[in-house]
């Protein structure tokens, strides 16, 4: 940080760089309707940070509810996870909502757009948990009848009993933690069920949420081959509903699987092998009806994760719970500039901050600069098969649009002539092939932005009262 | 092991100054069998100062009169990396109150962030200590002393001004314990004649590892010194850290010189300051120096006024004066470090003195291109690099230019590491961004054209391999050649010389200086040992043998010019010029590194070795399918935009080759020659 302020000590006075500026003025440039930078407009102003945030950005927002319990421990798992050796749930159950109160409060939001349970593993939860916790939400906010309450599930026979009544309780939608099909490979990654238990789970979720069930399951796993994983998959889709979200394990240091690899004891499939897995999937998934709608995300029928959607979208989301993330602006308290915020992530801890001030933030990091907001949107945003249209790129960047920013760049070109890319009247976009490539084209967006945009990289974390 | 070298390499270093301390013990005799009496031993203490966190404990003037030679001791430290040593310093200073104490003090003598990151001292350092003992209060100067060959010439230049050492082993680490005393065996005796050194045992907080004992009696059978006058420490805890003090001034001789005798001293380090010019740090040999007084430099016979002179502890501390067997520093209005050549005697203008041996001037061992990332960045690279030469004048400087990189330099260096630490403080300290091009040698030409001779210019030197002048013009290719002259325990015989033999060396000589130890000379083409000879030499001899060399001509040589290409665009920087029977094994090798160094990317990059238009090896390198992390929800923005950001830094940091992102150490990667 300091190191940048050395370099470009003046850089945090002016919005546009001079040759975004004289872009923004000339007059045939592309694609550029209405800019507000045209000619004869008066200087940017001193500071945009302080510009609050569209309206109809800041009065709605999902809400993520962490439950930080698990039974035991996935050999994959890095997530915020804590085996309890004594029954907390009463007073997690009362801080979860402690908290709900007080960071709705803090935000002002008037709408609950989603909710969404995860963990841990939040169907370990009493379903009068989950009743309490939305119960909070609608003393403070509107949640409408339609809005999508999802919760995680574990496919064990305890998890699938309670279906019924988490369901009772509020729950719209379940996303059902399968992972795989094969009883070894749930085995060794330290799951509590077995194959035939997922499969149950899945028919009773389908039961009492018809097109509302989503299903989790990985490919790359050790010892998997692009074969196995091709059976696996017309398994799951003979049986699963409308939503299925695969995800490539990834190795996470600190976890017994990473040991287990590092110690040569299990090999996971080559890159190539995954790659392949990844695309033949998209494939299968393709011609079954499920339409791709984010990098790790299918949906058929309109049932894409609504939840999900909004953190793609770079809309508001409050996080409660240990660790939980969230991006609001805390109006509050006065606030205008959108925050990303960082619950304490030791539940024994947070539960003793909640207990004391009504909510256990952490961290807070004003993400003041246009910059830094922009940034999010673009690579959240960049994760949809849509991408990002002009309308949804406007609400963030009023001042610069798409054009604007990635019209000239050398190499948005290239990615654009590789066919990887795509900027036209819709937006901005990945072609199919380079939706597997974001993260090599997402750097070359990066830099391009920063280039176009000015630096300025106050992003002072506060303390908290 | 990787640290081994640093111990290794100063034996070369430590080699070329028999010389000048059998000289100093001509001048003295009853000293040096005074200093053997003290069973002479050795202690070495790496330190870097950092001037700005060293409170001044000690503000008020000192009267350097109070110390003479008798309540004066020099000594450094030796230590393999990671056994403490850096925590030992800290105490150090702490317990003599040249710091304050307190939590925060770690490493609080790694000052750059290259040495930091590497572990390793580049720049010689100097800190007085005052330590009261038994009632007295002494003088302890500490220098400090850089390990790797590379900087070699610094630790020369800081033992000369030092009597005694502290050799540093870590207790926890019996296997390397070996290893480093094996090393230390190697290079201490001739040169640290005249030393005495004080074994410290670096106790671990967990000492079930730990076994001084045996440490302790590999100490007593290699160096000869009973296990009982080896010091167990806890440079964590502080445990004994007092007894090193005591040891270091009842251990380590006092210096040689007096008062009485003309002024007399020796400039061991020079480094400059933009407000003041050059500041030596000096040994005082003999006499005493005041502020005001008139003195010369024997090198270049001009003569200064003293404008300030003083103590480093480790913050500079103006003195009036400084006397016989003190070490600290000088100001006396010199413009360029050149002025003050290390090694260098002053003298007062009245009373001039025979001048010091001096040392042997630094000598490039490699040379690079270094260029701006884009041309508009010239003029600040070249202020860098004119500020960072002030304080490295080992490194060589001369104007060069490239078709594709613009304007440049070509730098020498001393060897890889130092170019490689150049490169990064160029970068961390100011900032700059640099292309580094393949190391090379100056190679010549002779020409045969008669147009191009008619200039004048019958043979001409190529310093950058793209200016490699085509067959056609030339009658002959010439190449400069080393003799080099290798030390080494006889085991390791058959290795050196199989090694020697794959970089085209010719046996001049082979003798025994003692039992177990062969000396080997052989005529190398320099280009053969410019990159990567020394760490294959120390690596196969597990840090024994040292290496040195001097200037032998030049030789005719069968000499090609090859090319490197990336989807069909010559890569300016890698263009080597090679010896045609090694240009088949050179181009493939290099292209399998570039092939490990050069990132995925979206679309396949062919890489080629070319001979004017000949293909002579390729390899390729297939486009990423996928490289997308799976997920991407509301808690993992954070991580994901710190990663994603990350990547974006690096890619500014690319060169780009046609279409192809290059990272920018992939050239030096590639140019180390790894061989099995």
């Amino acid at each position: 940080m300091m190191m940048m302020k050395n370099v470009f000590p003046a850089a945090g006075r002016v919005l546009l760089s001079p040759a975004l500026r004289r872009f923004c003025g000339s007059p045939g440039s592309p694609g550029s309707p209405g800019s507000p930078g045209s000619p004869g407009s008066p200087e940017a102003p001193e500071d945009v940070s302080d510009v609050p945030a569209s309206p109809q950005l800041t009065k709605q927002a999902s809400l993520y509810v962490h439950w930080p319990y698990c039974l035991r421990r996935c050999t994959y798992c890095n997530f915020n996870k804590y085996i309890p050796k004594e029954n907390n749930d009463p007073i997690m159950i009362e801080c979860l909502q402690k908290e709900t109160e007080a960071l709705l409060q803090l935000s002002q939001v008037s709408h609950i757009t989603s909710v969404f349970f995860g963990g841990g593993t939040p169907s370990l939860a009493h379903p009068s948990a989950i009743g309490a916790v939305l119960e909070t939400v609608y003393k403070q906010a509107s949640l409408s009848g339609e809005a999508e309450v999802t919760l995680e599930v574990n496919p064990t026979p305890e998890g699938m009993s309670k279906l019924e009544d988490f369901h009772r309780a509020g729950v719209n939608r379940f996303s059902i933690g399968v992972q795989s099909l094969q009883d070894e490979d749930l085995k060794s990654l330290g799951r509590d069920h077995s194959s035939q238990e997922a499969l149950q789970t899945i028919e009773e979720a389908r039961r009492l949420c018809p097109g509302r069930v989503s299903v989790d399951v990985m490919f790359g796993r050790p010892g998997q081959t692009v074969k196995s994983w091709e059976g696996e998959l017309s398994e799951l889709l003979a049986a699963c509903d409308h939503h299925v979200s695969l995800y490539q394990l990834t190795l996470e240091r600190g976890t017994r699987l990473f040991k287990q690899v590092q110690l040569g004891h299990v090999t996971p499939p080559a890159e190539e092998a995954t790659a392949e897995m990844y695309h033949r999937a998209r494939g299968t998934l393709q011609q079954h009806g499920f339409l791709q709608y984010e990098v790790s995300n299918f949906a058929k029928h309109n049932s894409e994760s609504r939840h999900n959607l909004s953190y793609w979208k770079g809309r508001q989301y409050i996080g409660v719970g240990p660790g939980a993330h969230g991006r609001f602006v805390p109006l509050g308290e006065g606030g205008v500039v959108r925050e990303a915020r960082t619950q304490t992530l030791e539940p024994d801890v947070w539960i003793r901050e909640v207990l004391q001030r009504g909510h256990g933030t952490r961290r807070r990091i004003r993400l003041s600069h246009l910059t830094l907001r922009l940034e999010e949107v673009l690579v959240m945003g960049m994760r949809m098969t849509e991408g990002i249209n002009h309308k949804h790129w406007k609400l963030f960047s009023p001042e610069s649009g798409l054009h604007e920013i990635f019209g000239a760049s050398v190499g948005v070109k290239e990615l654009q002539q590789s066919g990887h890319l795509l900027l036209d009247d819709r937006g901005l976009r990945c072609s199919w092939d380079g939706l597997a490539l974001l993260d090599t084209i997402l750097p070359v967006l990066l830099v391009e932005l920063e280039k176009q945009i000015s630096v300025n990289t106050t992003q002072e974390p506060l303390s908290v009262s | 092991m990787k640290s081994l070298p640093v111990l290794g390499s100063s034996f070369r270093q430590l080699t070329t100054q028999q010389d000048k301390v059998t000289d100093t013990h001509r001048e003295e005799p009853e000293r040096i069998t005074a200093s053997q009496h003290h069973q002479s031993w050795l202690l070495l203490i790496t330190l870097t100062l950092l001037a700005d966190r060293c409170p001044s404990v000690f503000k008020e003037a000192v009267d350097m009169s109070k110390f003479p030679v008798d309540r004066i001791r020099n000594f450094c430290i030796i230590a393999h990396i990671d056994h403490g040593k850096s925590t030992l310093a800290d105490r150090l200073l702490e317990m003599t109150g040249a710091i304050a104490k307190t939590e925060k003090n770690r490493q609080v003598l790694d000052k750059l962030q290259v040495e930091r990151e590497r572990g390793i001292t580049v720049k010689a350092q100097t800190a007085s200590l005052f330590y009261t003992h038994a009632g007295q209060q002494y003088l302890l100067n500490l220098i400090d002393t850089p390990g790797h060959v590379d900087f070699s010439y610094e630790v020369s230049r800081s033992l000369s001004a030092c009597q005694g050492a502290l050799l540093i082993v870590d207790a926890n680490q019996v296997l390397n314990a070996r290893i480093v005393i094996n090393l230390l065996l190697f290079f201490v005796p001739p040169p640290l004649q005249g030393h005495s050194v004080i074994p410290c045992v670096i106790l671990p907080i967990d000492l079930k590892n730990a076994d001084p004992e045996r440490v302790e009696s590999q100490i007593e059978t290699v160096f000869d010194i009973p296990s009982e006058e080896c010091i167990r420490i806890s440079a964590k805890l502080g445990t004994n850290v007092e007894k090193v003090l005591q040891a270091v001034v009842d251990r380590i001789p006092p210096p040689v010189g007096s008062i009485s005798d003309p002024f007399k001293a020796l400039v061991f380090d020079s480094n400059f300051d933009h407000y003041r010019g050059v500041v030596a740090n000096i040994a005082v040999i003999g006499g005493r120096v005041n502020k005001g007084d008139k003195i010369v430099s024997a090198h270049l016979n001009k003569t200064y006024e003293v404008n300030e002179l003083g103590l480093l502890r480790p913050d500079e501390q103006p003195t009036q004066k400084l006397f016989a067997g003190q070490v600290g520093y000088l100001i006396a209005g010199m413009k360029d470090v050149k002025e003050a050549q290390i090694g260098d005697t002053l003298y007062l203008q009245e009373q001039p003195v025979e001048a010091l041996p001096g040392f042997k001037p630094a000598k490039a061992m490699v040379f690079a291109g270094m260029y701006p990332m884009d041309q508009s960045e010239y003029p600040a690279l070249r202020s860098a690099i004119e500020r960072l030469t002030l304080n490295d004048s080992s490194v060589t400087v001369q104007k060069d230019s490239s078709l594709a990189l613009g304007a440049g330099w070509r730098l020498g260096f001393l060897g890889l590491l130092h170019m490689e630490v150049f490169n990064q403080r160029l970068e961390q300290e100011y900032n700059a961004s640099v292309i580094v091009t393949a190391p090379t040698v100056p190679y010549k030409a002779v020409l045969s054209s008669a147009k191009l001779i008619k200039h004048g210019r019958e043979e001409i030197t190529i310093v950058n391999p793209a200016q490699f002048p085509d067959k056609s013009l030339v009658s002959e290719y010439l190449e400069p050649m080393v003799v080099g002259t290798i030390l080494s325990p006889d085991t390791y015989t058959g290795k050196i010389m199989s090694l020697c033999l794959s970089r085209r060396a010719v046996q001049k000589n082979m003798v025994y200086i003692d039992e177990q130890r062969v000396m080997m000379k052989y005529l190398f083409p320099l280009n053969e040992i410019v990159v990567d000879f020394y760490d294959l030499l120390k690596s196969l001899s597990s840090g024994y043998a040292s290496f040195d060399y001097e200037n032998a001509g030049y030789q005719a040589a069968d000499l090609i010019k090859m090319d490197f290409l990336l989807n069909g665009r010559p890569v300016e920087e890698l263009t080597t010029i090679v010896h045609r029977a090694s240009a088949y094994s050179t181009g493939k090798a290099m292209c399998e590194r570039l092939k490990e160094s050069i990132p995925r990317q979206l679309f396949e990059i062919a890489i080629q070795a070319a001979i004017g238009s000949k293909v002579i090896a390729r390899e390729t390198i297939k486009p990423f399918r996928k490289n997308v992390l799976a997920k991407c929800y509301g808690g993992d923005i954070t991580r994901k935009m710190k990663l994603l950001k990350k990547q974006a830094e690096g890619k500014k940091k690319m060169r780009r080759i046609g279409n192809v992102d290059v990272p920018k150490d992939a050239f030096i990667n590639v140019l180390k020659r790894k061989e099995k």
